[in-house]
């Protein structure tokens, strides 16, 4: 059914390419690229030359010319196509998103006060307008099975939102008020509840705008590599009108002009027309496989800036370790013995929902077997800013039932649990007049040194023993993180932990250096200070506070479920809020510009062979003694001429797939990236067209068309 | 080739490659301002020169001040060598008693002069007095030498510095240059080929009595001086007409070996300078490797080619290889090493006749100087034309590594992409568009003194030598009239600062830019594969840019003989 689909949805793509390749004839959209503006201007002459011919005044025979002047237009079609082809996937997904973003009624508030807002919730008072009468700053409520008219940060209320017209996702996602997670998107869909939200952009700058925008390639402007290779190739293409030029006078002396037919074949023939024709495919192409891999780039210099990313933040908590710390280890102090101390630590957790508190119990099963039970009268202790502690106050036991439980868990005057951070429950032991265990501080020192959290547990305010609380460092990590070192990239790690511990889990993760204790101040500075030494750093973000390194690293991804604020300072945006997709835009970024060194290296090697097929055609009446030269053995001179114009053509639709799928990047040293490119684009590049143009030529003779 | 011929050439290298290292050194001494033997003589002139002349050899220019300097101080040259030409029948040191030289003639080789050309459509020893040989083509032998090698350091700076306007002082590099490097290299060579016999002499021309009919005129002068430059500075311009092959040009064998090791000797050197200067010699000695590589190569098809010889010769019983315009002191391999490294330098001096080399021993020469003059390449202007071609190989071996290129840290973008395009096109356009005005216009024609094929490859020869401000010629054209003299001295003029200027803006550029870190996945220029693709790009477009020119002329005349 997909691939049936699939199969439409090409063949419409491929029927617009077409129709498009010929609308961009255009002069005035050709002249944008100049070695394919050259190219329609040689086959605009030739067309005239084979008109003058059938007139009887021809230069050549008649069908020859002709014969150039139809391959001459092909090399422009096939030029178009390729941009056409790139631009049609973009227009099909903008064409889906469009269909999100149709006008819908929103329900505007009158500016009320906040408190009101949270009070009144659905009920509050509301008009009907339409989405494109919504502007900046104001309020709209939205009920579940509305569509959001407007994006925006939401000021009271949580839901759940389908954001699958955006995102591809289809799993709804949890949108509430203040955090990182307040941000929606006009076109998505409340599944539940209801959210007040205030309009953060004005109707046709929205996200969805953007995006549609940006995929469809509309506000694509050339990014500053393009413009430097375009210059160059621009270079060539005037060195080469220069030696086409010349050649007329050059032949005039040497006793036998050469024709205009055959100049402007060869002027074809050598400019860059292979990596001309493609450029712009291939920019394109390179927004086109970010889009697939569910990142929206708000411009084409940021993708490309992505392949040259020096540096690389990321968050320590939810990209390099799985997002909570777990319990790997109790360790007595005092004289109990283990299992007392997993089992005081499991009773303290029963009630802790957090992630840390679930693993308590689950490892003092998993170690221990106990399986803790919540008991009647048992009263759990939660945690608060003020105790900075939690845990548990079991009853006083009946005596009868003592002897059943284990003797340290009860007792006939009760007992009260807590665990907490170390410094908090050593205030707690000494402020009740009980000595400190002497192996309490060795032990919370040691879990502090290899990275790991503390927690003590104590038992009627005398310490039981410390709970291992350890970072999970995300399977797989360390060798994503040798993979970029491999790249050239450098990996720091933010944290909020101390050295110490920021210190050991770096180790563990294999990053390259870390920032511990960053605050938004120490992020922005320490991105400044990596661009004043001359890198190019990249970070991902999803907070508000993110926002400011955001805005100062050279390619700032914002995760989609973050605030808008990270959203807007960013320069692309996850839909997949995965942090390790970095990875996969820095080599999209690598691929696109592969692409175009390896396609332009290809294109100035094709120029050998095609000198070899045309020069001595070119002068075989003056010269005779050049066929020398001729050792692919070319049957005629026009055939040989032809021959390389056809290949000239045919070669851009056969690179049409590698434009578009990129010159695939991996992960070794520079220099042999290039040793391989090299061979296969450079070496490639000189034989090919040897091979191709001697099997046209053949072709040609087999069809009795020379 | 026997044992000695092959030692000849082993011989010149290694003296070559073992001077690079103390010269090169040097040199970056003299441009970092530190210390040096030659201070306590120099300095105090040195900086007496800049206290009359007003400058303040603290202060830095941006690099338009720069290239304002440099090409004021060149128009300031331009018009003192017309005029001295024009005017030097009113002016000392003329024994003879020469006439004023006509004004197409004096602008002509004014900008030969001036742009380090050297092209000389006059005959010295007929043409010129002796004054105007010191004070116009000797100087202008220093000055225009310093130039290039002044614009080379900026660009280097340019490449070392970050985040500054500042690329240096042209006076100062000037004076330092001329007075620190040049003279005391010439001082030393003059007299070392004055002990071999070359002329050094105020005295008028020589009548001697010949063994047959009559007296023989025997032109004398103060060469030595003149040639030792001429030979360093990439220059070329003979004191006599036969240049090198003048036996008071150019006396022994010895003397010979001298003036080509002078040929090579700062241009080679100046590549361990860069090295040095830039902190990381194996970039200098890549860039030295690079153009060896090119050179043996087309030494070996100029050295095949006329060894092999003419068969129309042969058939005559005449066999040894082309003899044909080359002395027989020297003999074929002594005239192709000449001739090869003269034409890879921009230096365009002649021991032997171009005119009458193999079509493909005439090829090699030709393509040298096509290629811009950057296999070796004149003093300074060699590397810098070398360096362009470096940021055009790095900028699209960058992006196939898959990054925004740069070169030694510093990131190659559009800017510098233009410039180097600049660079790259002019002198192709001039070359190519002068050879076909040439052939097109009647006065052209009219001085062609073997049309056709062989024709061809004289009037292409013609404008590639100035058009890369080599000098060279090919001979067989008469290029002393009012077109050749005008459009030549266009072509030297147009590629010497269309060049030197745009060379300068990408060391202004460079200079403004912050330096990348190297990392693993930086693009490493010191490698045998970048040398390789370096070797590959100049070859590529040196190719294409020509070939078809060059199937018309040297390669059909070749295939006429051998078929």
């Amino acid at each position: 059914m997909t691939t049936k689909k699939q199969t439409t949805f090409r063949k419409e793509i491929y029927q617009r390419a077409i129709v498009e390749s010929f609308l961009k004839l255009n002069p005035r959209w050709m002249v944008r690229n100049p070695v394919m503006f050259v190219v329609e201007v040689g086959s605009a002459l030739t067309t005239l030359l084979w008109i003058q011919a059938i007139l009887g005044q021809g230069e050549a025979p008649t069908g020859f010319i002709g014969a150039i002047a139809l391959w001459l237009w092909f090399t422009v079609l096939f030029a178009n196509f390729s941009e056409a082809v790139a631009e049609g996937r973009g227009k099909a997904q903008a064409e889906s998103l469009r269909k999100a973003k149709q006008d819908t009624p929103a329900k505007q508030i009158a500016g009320l006060k906040l408190e009101s807002l949270q009070a009144e919730g659905a009920n509050i008072k509301h008009k009907v307008v339409s989405s494109t009468a919504l502007r900046k700053d104001d309020l709209y409520l939205v009920v579940a099975g509305d569509i959001l008219p407007a994006d925006g940060e939401i000021v009271a209320g949580i839901a759940s939102v389908d954001e699958s017209a955006v995102t591809g996702e289809s799993a709804p996602v949890v949108r509430e008020a203040g955090g990182d997670r307040s941000a929606v998107t006009g076109g998505t869909r409340l599944l539940s509840d209801w959210l007040i939200v205030k309009v953060s952009a004005d109707p046709g700058h929205g996200f969805l705008d953007r995006m549609i925008s940006m995929v469809e390639g509309a506000k694509r402007q050339k990014t500053p590599n393009e413009i430097a290779l375009n210059i160059l190739l621009a270079g060539f293409t005037i060195i080469f009108l220069v030696v086409c030029a010349t050649l007329l006078p050059f032949s005039i002396y040497s006793g036998g002009a050469i024709t205009i037919t055959v100049l402007a074949a060869l002027l074809v023939c050598l400019i860059p027309t292979t990596i001309g024709g493609l450029l712009s495919a291939i920019g394109i192409a390179g927004m086109d496989r970010m889009i697939q891999r569910n990142v929206i780039a708000m411009s084409g210099r940021a993708v490309e800036a992505a392949g040259d990313v020096d540096v690389l933040l990321l968050d320590k908590t939810g990209t390099i370790t799985l997002g909570n710390r777990q319990a790997v280890e109790f360790i007595p102090v005092n004289g109990i013995n283990a299992q007392e101390l997993a089992e005081a630590a499991q009773l303290a957790s029963l009630a802790d929902e957090t992630p840390e508190g679930r693993s308590i119990v689950v490892l003092a099963k998993e170690k221990f077997g106990s399986r803790g039970q919540t008991m009647e009268r048992m009263h759990f202790v939660p945690f608060t800013a003020q105790t900075r502690m939690s845990g548990v106050n079991l009853p006083p036991l009946h005596p009868s039932k003592l002897e059943k439980l284990h003797s340290n868990l009860g007792g006939p005057r009760g007992v009260e649990i807590r665990k907490g951070a170390p410094d908090t429950m050593i205030e707690l032991i000494q402020s009740n007049g009980h000595a400190i265990a002497s192996d309490l501080k060795p032990t919370v020192d040691s879990i502090a040194r290899t990275g790991g959290t503390p927690l003590v547990v104590t038992r009627d305010n005398q310490a039981l023993g410390v709970i291992h609380l350890k970072d999970i460092v995300k399977g797989g990590m360390k060798e994503r993180f040798a993979h970029l070192r491999k790249m050239g990239i450098k990996t720091v790690m933010i944290t909020g932990d101390n050295p110490l511990t920021a210190a050991a889990i770096a180790a563990e993760a294999g990053v390259d250096d870390f920032l511990a204790q960053a605050t938004p101040e120490a992020k922005l500075k320490l991105i400044r200070e990596y661009q004043t030494g001359g890198r190019l750093v990249a970070m991902t973000g999803d907070g508000t506070n993110d926002a400011p390194a955001l805005a100062q690293a050279d390619v700032a991804v914002a995760m989609n479920t973050g605030t808008q604020p990270a959203r807007e300072a960013a320069n692309m945006v996850d839909l997949d809020s995965n942090p390790t997709k970095l990875i996969e835009i820095v080599e999209i970024g690598k691929q696109l510009l592969m692409t175009r060194g390896s396609l332009t290296t290809f294109s100035l090697a094709n120029d050998v062979a095609k000198y070899f097929a045309i020069i001595p055609a070119a002068f075989a009446a003056t010269y005779p003694q050049l066929q020398t030269l001729n050792f692919m053995r070319l049957a005629t001179p026009e055939s040989a001429i032809l021959s390389a114009v056809i290949f000239n053509a045919l070669i851009i639709v056969a690179l049409i797939p590698l434009a578009l799928r990129g010159v695939p990047y991996r992960a070794v040293g520079a220099a042999q990236l290039l040793r391989d490119n090299l061979l296969i684009y450079g070496l490639g590049g000189l034989l090919v067209p040897f091979i191709g143009i001697k099997l046209i030529d053949i072709i040609l003779v087999l069809l009795k068309l020379v | 080739m026997n044992l000695y011929e092959w030692l000849q050439i082993l011989l010149y290298l290694t003296v070559l490659f073992v001077l690079v290292k103390p010269l090169g050194g040097y040199m970056a001494r003299v441009y970092q301002n530190e210390r040096l033997i030659l201070d306590p003589i120099l300095g105090p002139i040195e900086r007496f020169m800049y206290r009359i002349s007003g400058i303040d050899s603290k202060t830095e220019m941006n690099w338009k001040t720069y290239a304002v300097a440099m090409l004021l101080f060149n128009a300031i040259g331009l018009l003192a060598v017309y005029f001295l030409q024009r005017l030097q029948a009113f002016l000392p040191l003329n024994p003879q008693g020469f006439g004023a030289v006509t004004p197409d003639s004096s602008w002509n080789t004014a900008t030969s002069f001036v742009t380090n050309t050297n092209w000389q459509g006059y005959g010295g020893e007929t043409t010129m007095s002796y004054l105007t040989q010191m004070l116009a083509m000797t100087v202008q032998n220093f000055v225009s030498a310093a130039t290039g090698m002044a614009v080379l350091v900026a660009l280097i700076r340019g490449i070392i510095r970050h985040t500054t306007k500042e690329i240096g002082n042209f006076w100062t590099d000037l004076t330092r240059t001329t007075m620190y490097i040049l003279v005391p290299l010439a001082l030393t060579l003059a007299l070392a080929l004055v002990s071999q016999g070359v002329v050094q002499t105020f005295h008028e021309s020589q009548t001697a009595s010949a063994l047959q009919s009559g007296g023989q005129t025997i032109a004398v002068g103060p060469a030595a001086s003149q040639i030792a430059i001429k030979q360093l500075g990439t220059n070329g311009g003979g004191f006599f007409n036969t240049n090198s092959a003048h036996p008071l040009e150019n006396p022994t064998p010895f003397s010979n070996f001298l003036e080509m090791l002078a040929l090579l000797l700062i241009p080679a050197a100046l590549c361990y300078t860069y090295g040095k200067m830039i902190g990381d010699t194996r970039q200098g000695w890549s860039l030295l490797i690079a153009m060896t590589i090119v050179f043996v190569a087309l030494l070996g098809v100029t050295v095949w080619a006329e060894k092999t010889g003419n068969p129309a010769i042969e058939a005559l019983g005449v066999v040894g290889g082309n003899m044909e315009g080359k002395e027989v002191r020297f003999g074929i391999v002594a005239s192709a090493l000449w001739t090869t490294a003269t034409t890879s330098v921009s230096n365009g001096a002649v021991n032997s006749m171009l005119d009458s080399y193999m079509p493909l021993g005439g090829l090699v020469p030709t393509w040298l100087m096509q290629l811009g003059e950057i296999i070796f390449g004149g003093v300074g202007s060699g590397l810098y034309g070398m360096l362009t071609f470096v940021i055009i190989a790095v900028f699209v071996a960058g992006l196939m590594v898959g990054r925004t290129p740069e070169y030694l840290g510093k990131k190659v973008e559009a800017y510098e992409m233009k410039m180097a395009s600049i660079i790259i096109l002019t002198p192709v356009i001039v070359t190519l568009a002068g050879t076909a005005s040439a052939l097109m216009s009647e006065a052209g024609r009219a001085t062609i003194f073997n049309p056709s094929v062989h024709g061809f490859s004289e009037v292409l020869y013609a404008f590639s030598s100035t058009a890369a401000n080599n000098g060279s010629a090919f001979a067989g054209l008469g290029a002393n009239n009012p077109f050749y003299n005008t459009a030549l001295g266009l072509a030297m003029l147009i590629v010497r600062f269309w060049l030197a200027v745009p060379v300068l803006a990408i060391a202004g550029a460079l200079a403004n830019k912050k330096k990348t870190p190297v990392s693993s996945g930086t693009l490493p220029t010191h490698t045998p594969l970048f040398i390789g693709w370096l070797i590959g790009v100049i070859v590529i477009v040196g190719a294409l840019s020509y070939l078809p020119a060059l199937a018309l002329g040297p390669i059909v005349e070749h295939l006429m003989i051998f078929k």
